[in-house]
């Protein structure tokens, strides 16, 4: 696969929140919690420094302003890191913006293994599952810039709360900027196969896509679905695939346990039964160290990903293929 | 304010007060202690002091309040109703499966609410972000919102206090219904959370102590909120309060922090409101001839 060019989500972020003020968004505001260099807020506030608010390292007090403030008529994105956004501030994002269902945008940075040398404490891996909970609240989590991009614009678009997942780590982009439509609640299948699907999001798809590379030259077809909307979820792309493919493995950079991979199995196990593996962090705390070895270590990898399908495709050839590679 | 000024307003918060009395016996539950505490502020809010026209609750020019303590919403449904927002009769469904009024203040099902709210520390946070617009939109709206002093042992609400005095919130007018209970005692007892004048002063508060019960002192609150428009400081009232004001046996009783009066409870504490109601007719009556 030819190199790629590399970005963060969150400088996709940054950078979506300019253009949108520049293209008129006068009701747009940015909260931040002492992390706007990190968050990427940064690149908004120098352009627009009136509208931007720093709260201090105080995530519970920062949600709530956004609340008041979008009674006011402006549309908030409060920014932190995943772990202190859904994380420490999960009650206050559930009373004062999900039970009113406020038009509060919660841009969590910083998701996942793929944090890197902070470690544990900072690698959140369970914010889906908690946003997951609250009724009304839609999870945004894109693959890439191009889908960053979209993600935001179509948050600010939709009228209610709206939690968005982005990443420290600079990600390949795969998407064509000219062609891809970004539609919430939509799921994107990004290559053709019968033999299995694999639905992932986030930094996950563009391992998948390498996955499925890696397969090919084995004689196994993957479908890769791309599945940028975790709430509300694409229903018939998982059906069609359950249909088509027989079997599923889901892959997110986040605990197994509450999940897009349990999303996936919710839909199925009452309207479709099938097999379906997921890939994740298998409910373990993360560890430090550089985010791609972070990300190897738990199996988060193409490679890992590729043995899965072997393994679940051709469970007879249980051959070392790497050899071949 | 005139003495006849102060007979109605009086008048006002004993209806306000029976009010939480027949909506918490409706209920069956609810909170009437820090109600019955708080009826003479949001009395005095919403008959002399807000800036809102029931006819149009959403009117967005309106003045805005949090009632930050929200397991007090009994007080605010009463002070609404009175007020014109949604009928007196309906008080008595509060809590009720089929009603519109919830257990905590809910800004989609009640006209008038301006925030939901009921888990504690969190409206005052609300009650910023409100001024922070207000003062973006370059708006004389103003923003008042209403805490326990149980509450205050919640963190967030200190996150709140330096945030009003960070951005300069001279529009937002945070009171502190120091009744000196909470649930599980005597707020000094549970969690001492004294010197308080001296704390929001520290915190860059117009700190402003008066008796929350008596309207004399609060129009003199409110006139110094007034003042310091332009000071660039959040103005703070302490309301030295009695929980369960109003009615004889629920004063001071940290019981009545979240029971319903029963019939016969009932019975008693709206005769005591009615007598109350009557004498104060009375006086009206004398004053105006």
């Amino acid at each position: 696969m030819a190199e790629m060019k590399k970005i963060a989500t969150r400088v996709s972020y940054g950078n979506t929140l300019v253009e949108l003020a520049r293209q008129g968004a006068d009701n747009l505001v940015v909260f931040d919690a002492d992390l706007a260099a990190a968050t990427k807020t940064e690149i908004f506030r120098k352009e627009y420094p009136d509208r931007h608010f720093d709260c201090g390292i105080a995530e519970q007090n920062m949600i709530g302003v956004a609340a008041g403030m979008s009674t006011m008529g402006y549309v908030p994105f409060v920014s932190s890191f995943a772990m202190f956004a859904a994380g420490r501030a999960f009650e206050q994002i559930r009373n004062t913006i999900g039970y009113p269902h406020l038009n509060v945008k919660i841009a969590a940075t910083h998701a996942g293994l793929s944090v890197g040398e902070d470690g544990a404490s900072h690698q959140c891996c369970e914010d889906i599952a908690l946003m997951r909970t609250i009724p009304g609240m839609v999870i945004l989590s894109p693959a890439d810039d191009v889908e960053a991009r979209a993600a935001v614009i179509a948050a600010y678009n939709y009228n209610g709360p709206v939690y968005l997942r982005f990443s420290r780590l600079p990600s390949p982009v795969f998407h064509d900027p000219e062609t891809y439509e970004f539609q919430i609640g939509k799921g994107e299948k990004l290559t053709d196969g019968y033999d299995i699907a694999v639905i992932s999001t986030g930094l996950m798809t563009s391992e998948a896509l390498r996955a499925a590379v890696l397969a090919k030259r084995q004689g196994i077809s993957v479908r890769v679905i791309n599945m940028p909307t975790i709430k509300p979820l694409d229903e018939e792309i998982i059906l069609t695939a359950a249909r088509e493919c027989r079997r599923i493995i889901t892959v997110e950079e986040h605990n197994v346990l509450g999940g897009l991979g349990e999303a996936v199995c919710g839909v199925l196990s009452e309207k479709l039964p099938c097999y379906v593996r997921r890939l994740g962090v298998q409910d373990q705390f993360g560890h430090s160290g550089p985010a791609n070895e972070v990300l190897r270590d738990y199996g988060l990898s193409a490679e890992a990903i590729a043995a899965a399908v072997r393994e679940i495709v051709r469970p007879d050839h249980n051959t070392d293929d790497s050899a071949n590679q | 304010m005139t003495k006849l000024e102060t007979l109605q307003l009086k008048l006002t918060a004993t209806r306000v007060r029976m009010g939480v009395i027949e909506a918490t016996h409706g209920a069956g539950c609810g909170h009437p202690g820090g109600s019955l505490s708080a009826a003479d502020v949001l009395t005095y809010l919403y008959f002399r002091e807000m800036r809102i026209d029931p006819e149009q609750p959403q009117d967005p020019n309106r003045d805005r309040f949090v009632l930050s303590k929200g397991h007090c919403a009994p007080a605010l449904y009463a002070a609404l109703a009175e007020r014109g927002f949604f009928p007196v009769a309906d008080l008595p469904t509060l809590r009720h499966s089929n009603s519109y009024l919830q257990g905590h203040p809910n800004m989609n099902t009640v006209p008038g609410v301006d925030m939901s709210t009921g888990s504690l520390g969190q409206g005052v946070s609300a009650a910023c972000g409100m001024a922070l617009g207000a003062k973006q939109q370059g708006s004389d709206i103003n923003v008042y919102t209403l805490l326990g002093d149980g509450e205050i042992d919640e963190g967030q609400c200190w996150e709140a206090f330096m945030f009003a005095n960070h951005y300069k919130l001279d529009n937002l007018c945070i009171m502190i219904d120091v009744n000196g209970l909470q649930i599980d005692g005597a707020t000094r007892d549970v969690m001492n959370s004294e010197p308080l004048d001296r704390k929001m002063d520290a915190f860059g508060f117009n700190t402003i102590v008066c008796n929350g019960n008596s309207f004399a002192e609060l129009e003199q609150a409110f006139k110094m909120f007034d003042l310091s428009h332009g000071s660039g400081k959040p103005t703070c009232f302490l309301l030295r309060t009695i929980k369960g004001q109003g009615v004889s046996y629920m004063q001071n009783a940290v019981e009545w922090h979240g029971k319903a009066p029963n019939d016969e409870e009932y019975e008693k504490a709206m005769e005591e409101l009615r007598a109350a109601h009557e004498s104060l007719e009375k006086e009206i009556e004398l004053n105006n001839g």
